[in-house]
């Protein structure tokens, strides 16, 4: 069940460009180990030894996946990943 | 109500209930009106507890200057306050906020130095920080990471809400500084631990998510992920679109962080209608709209709302 993921402009060296690509997975690690397969290297940039990078937020349908499973967050068909930087507000 | 001086009016506003969008009787939404405070936001609570902190701590006398990084709005507030009391004040703003914020800072007395729009608040307090190693005389109160600013809302914002609605379930707020989310939060972990904490964070259009590389990336200091329970991305469509029912549903005239805030307040009601749950849910609305009305939001189709506010900082 393919998904689609919005990567940020700062990892798009590893997506040719793409601004949405699909990813399959029935969890989010496994949309995560999908995306590295199509594009090597992005894997490393999202996720270190502990999990997912301390600047690297993930949502999925608009929720923080740290507030659901975290990297075993579930995924299911017709859901929108969208993956950006932590960045300051105020 | 009658109070001594503008300083001492800061805080204490009214709660008000939506019937028209609560979706029953049972689950029920109700909205902090924080644009009722001096200078029409909710950020002269921690404006004003940031200053009095560093008074007691003898960081500023009269004749001092304050620096600050700010998107607008805390920048304001401080602007007042440093005001009455007499101290100066130099801001550090992105050049990609709106116009009214430039004219009010100026107008309360404040210095600007802007920093680039690619990189948002990021770049705004990076070039902060710069500035302050140049004026080491500067007292930076660094809203992100002063202890006061949640404090402010742990002491105010906090008590007030559970005063006035002792059945609350769920607390909304924007995610930024996250000054307002940790302090209430903190407030009702202690006093009433079932309330919902439920942050709603701003998705600004790519470019101000420019970084150079991830490790720029920005957390502040204050923000403790342990006292949410939950966190949602509300981009400026969706933002924009519930800015505008709260205005033609209910009657009140918000800024766009507030639509932000609403979207995730009525993902939560949904939920709680979902679930056969009854709920109160409070939420902030941070200011009102009077700020924006340059950037496009308010007129036109919800496309052409969301094409002017790509790249801006709406919230």
């Amino acid at each position: 069940m393919p998904v689609e993921v919005r990567v940020p402009t700062i990892l798009r060296t590893y997506t040719g460009g793409e601004k949405v690509v699909t990813a399959e997975g029935a969890s989010l690690a496994d949309v995560i180990a999908d995306l590295e397969s199509n594009h090597p290297g992005i894997g490393e940039r999202l996720l270190d030894e502990s999990g997912l990078r301390r600047f690297v937020n993930i949502y999925v349908n608009d929720e923080d996946v740290r507030f659901l499973d975290g990297l075993g967050s579930v995924i299911s068909d017709g859901d929108s990943i969208t993956i950006l930087p932590a960045v300051a507000g105020g | 109500m009658r109070y001594d001086s503008l300083l001492d009016s800061v805080g204490h506003t009214p709660l008000v209930g939506l019937p028209r969008l609560s979706p029953s009787p049972e689950v029920r939404l109700w909205a902090k009106l924080e644009d009722r405070n001096p200078t029409g936001s909710v950020k002269d609570r921690a404006a004003l507890a940031m200053i009095e902190q560093a008074e007691r701590d003898g960081l500023i006398r009269p004749g001092s200057t304050l620096l600050e990084p700010t998107s607008g709005n805390t920048g304001i507030s401080l602007a007042m306050v440093a005001k009455q009391r007499g101290y100066q004040l130099v801001c550090v703003m992105p050049e990609n906020t709106s116009a009214e914020r430039t004219q009010l800072l100026t107008m309360w007395g404040a210095r600007i130095i802007t920093s680039p729009a690619a990189g948002g608040s990021n770049e705004a307090v990076r070039v902060a920080k710069e500035v302050a190693l140049e004026h080491p005389e500067w007292v930076m109160l660094y809203q992100y990471g002063n202890p006061a600013n949640a404090l402010a809302h742990f002491d105010s914002t906090g008590p007030e809400l559970l005063a006035d609605l002792p059945t609350i379930t769920h607390f909304v707020a924007g995610l930024g500084t996250t000054g307002t989310l940790m302090g209430v939060g903190r407030y009702f972990r202690e006093t009433k631990p079932g309330v919902q904490i439920v942050a709603a964070e701003p998705r600004y259009g790519e470019l101000v998510y420019g970084l150079r590389n991830l490790d720029e990336g920005f957390i502040p200091e204050l923000y403790d992920e342990s006292l949410l329970t939950t966190r949602f991305s509300v981009g400026p469509r969706d933002a924009v679109r519930r800015m505008r029912e709260l205005l033609e549903v209910e009657g009140i005239f918000a800024g766009v962080s507030t639509g932000a805030i609403l979207h995730a307040a009525l993902g939560m009601a949904a939920k709680a209608v979902k679930a056969g749950e009854a709920a109160d849910i409070a939420f902030i609305v941070c200011d009102g709209g009077w700020k924006y009305l340059s950037t496009g939001a308010y007129e036109g189709t919800l496309d052409d709302a969301e094409d002017a506010l790509d790249g801006q900082l709406w919230a």
